[in-house]
């Protein structure tokens, strides 16, 4: 699984870091990235999926890697 | 006085008595009746209550501009037509700069005037000012604490946002009482006085006009008027006229609409005791019941003024309308909340928009929700027990920010 930012989107509320800052990093003003390429590891789904739905923004997409799914 | 209201979809009135009260099951016959009320009152407006219309309204700036976002407002200036004694860069100030940008701002001079001032409200500055906040927090309690009784909206919540953006804009916080007055005469009072709105504007733009002033004569190190001189746009300096513009504007968004919000936070829990209990027994859930109250309570609801003809949902719209952006009535909307009318405070879907959406998202988000926060663990971790001393006497301010204005409190014996 992998998640990505759209930087268009974004506003910078800062959910997505305040819930799971092993997945996301922000900028000085606020906006946010995926770390590590947006690679998920396995124990933290939950807080990706987490993010996604407490983004005001729809910033947020998951992509389910189909081999390990 | 004001003819009482017959019909909420087709003639709201947002200063109604019951409206201040209780504008839950108002919102709620309007988003299943009508999603997009109407009024002819105050000058006229529509008002979006469905999550997605709200969430389209504010992403379409184009047809939406944050030109004037005061509903009740009908000069884009804060000075009405007699700017007579007003200083003449206080009037250079709201007119140039527009106002208060970047809040009445549309791009291109929203998009800098946004991005020069997110760096010192990012959460990790804000953080620096958590810690006397704290200390505020606690010599409020510790002031009252022995009488068994406070007013937890002007003895508590009302006290915290002044003194913290006071210390942020590098005034003396013996100045948060004054301050009070003028931000309520400006947004509260004075949405529906003018004489009162101006005298009380001109008061914020003259005072923050003298901080500005001896400021470029000491600068110091960090607080945000030198901040903002300091600072370059493409190369140049900051307007002088754009600095005092959002000096005003940080001292009213920031300190009405936080004290709302705390002062709302305290309403619910001296009413909730399992949450309390919970709050005490799983302090991890603070951050969580944070946006929960945001959610639930959200003080705020800003305007848009239609800048195009258009149609939305149906309803044809024209330049020079209102539209209230009501974002409190979105996040009650069960189309996107699950029961939305209960307080959750570990709720894990829970996208409000009480910061707003799009490009004019709150940008003191991160000082507000520091500062719910701290507010709430220092009152909890002093008075665990309290309760409402007559639920039917607390009074609310509502219009355009909803919070609490006089809500006695009791506890112990
Ligand atoms: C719980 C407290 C607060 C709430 C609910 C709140 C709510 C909002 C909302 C809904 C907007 C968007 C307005 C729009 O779309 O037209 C906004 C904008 C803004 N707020 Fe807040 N606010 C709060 C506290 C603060 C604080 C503490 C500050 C700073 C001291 C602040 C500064 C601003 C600024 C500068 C903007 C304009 C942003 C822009 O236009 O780009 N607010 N706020
Ligand atoms: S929650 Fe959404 S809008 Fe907020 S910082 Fe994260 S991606 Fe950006």
């Amino acid at each position: 699984m992998k998640v990505h930012v759209d930087s268009e989107k974004c506003q910078g509320h800062n959910r997505c870091y305040a819930l799971a800052p092993g997945l996301f990093k922000v900028d000085e003003f606020g906006y946010a990235t995926e770390r590590n390429d947006g690679v998920v590891p396995e124990n933290m789904r939950d807080k990706a999926r987490l993010a996604v739905e407490n983004c005001p923004e729809r910033a947020i997409s998951i992509v389910e890697d189909d081999a390990s799914a | 006085m004001a003819e009482p209201v017959k019909d909420w979809t087709t003639d709201y009135d947002i200063f109604d008595p019951a409206y201040k009260r209780d504008p839950f099951p108002i919102w709620d016959e309007i988003r299943e009746e009508c999603p997009i009320a109407h009024t002819e009152r105050w000058g006229g407006s529509f008002m979006p209550t469905r999550y997605e219309d709200l969430f389209n309204i504010a992403r379409n700036i184009q047809t939406y501009s944050s030109r004037n976002v005061l509903v009740a407002d009908f000069e884009p200036s804060a000075y009405g037509e007699d700017p007579e004694g007003v200083p003449a860069e206080v009037q250079t100030a709201s007119q140039t700069a527009g106002g208060a940008p970047p809040i009445t701002a549309d791009p291109p001079v929203h998009t800098w005037a946004r991005k020069l001032l997110l760096p010192p409200f990012s959460a990790t500055q804000v953080a620096r000012y958590e810690p006397e906040t704290r200390e505020l927090c606690a010599e409020l309690i510790a002031g009252f604490i022995a009488n068994g009784r406070a007013d937890g909206a002007a003895d508590y919540a009302q006290q915290i946002p002044p003194r913290v953006i006071a210390s942020m804009l590098g005034i003396p916080k013996d100045k948060a009482e004054t301050f009070t007055g003028w931000v309520r005469g400006f947004l509260e009072l004075g949405l529906t006085d003018p004489e009162m709105r101006q005298s009380s504007a001109i008061s914020i733009f003259s005072y923050m006009n003298e901080v500005i002033q001896e400021r470029k004569q000491n600068l110091r190190e960090g607080d945000l008027p030198s901040y903002l001189l300091t600072s370059q746009v493409d190369g140049e300096p900051v307007p002088e006229a754009h600095v005092l513009g959002t000096c005003f504007l940080l001292m009213v968004a920031g300190i009405d609409t936080t004290w709302s919000s705390i002062g709302s936070a305290i309403w619910h829990l001296a009413q909730h005791p399992a949450d309390r209990a919970r709050l005490i027994a799983e302090p991890e859930l603070i951050d969580s019941a944070v946006e929960e109250l945001l959610r639930a309570y959200s003080p705020v609801t800003m305007a848009r003024y239609v800048a195009e003809e258009t149609e939305y949902a149906g309803c044809p719209m024209h330049e020079g309308d209102k539209v209230l952006m009501n974002f409190p009535a979105a996040n009650r909307d069960p189309r996107v909340f699950e029961n939305p009318d209960q307080v959750i405070i570990d709720r894990e879907k829970n996208p409000h928009i009480a910061f707003g959406v799009g490009i004019h998202r709150c940008a003191g988000s991160n000082l507000a929700r520091m500062e719910m926060k701290v507010a709430i663990q220092e009152w909890l971790k002093h008075i665990p027990e309290f309760r409402l001393e007559a639920p039917d006497e607390v009074t609310w301010a509502g219009g355009q920010v909803r919070g609490p204005r006089k809500m006695a409190l009791v506890w112990g014996s």
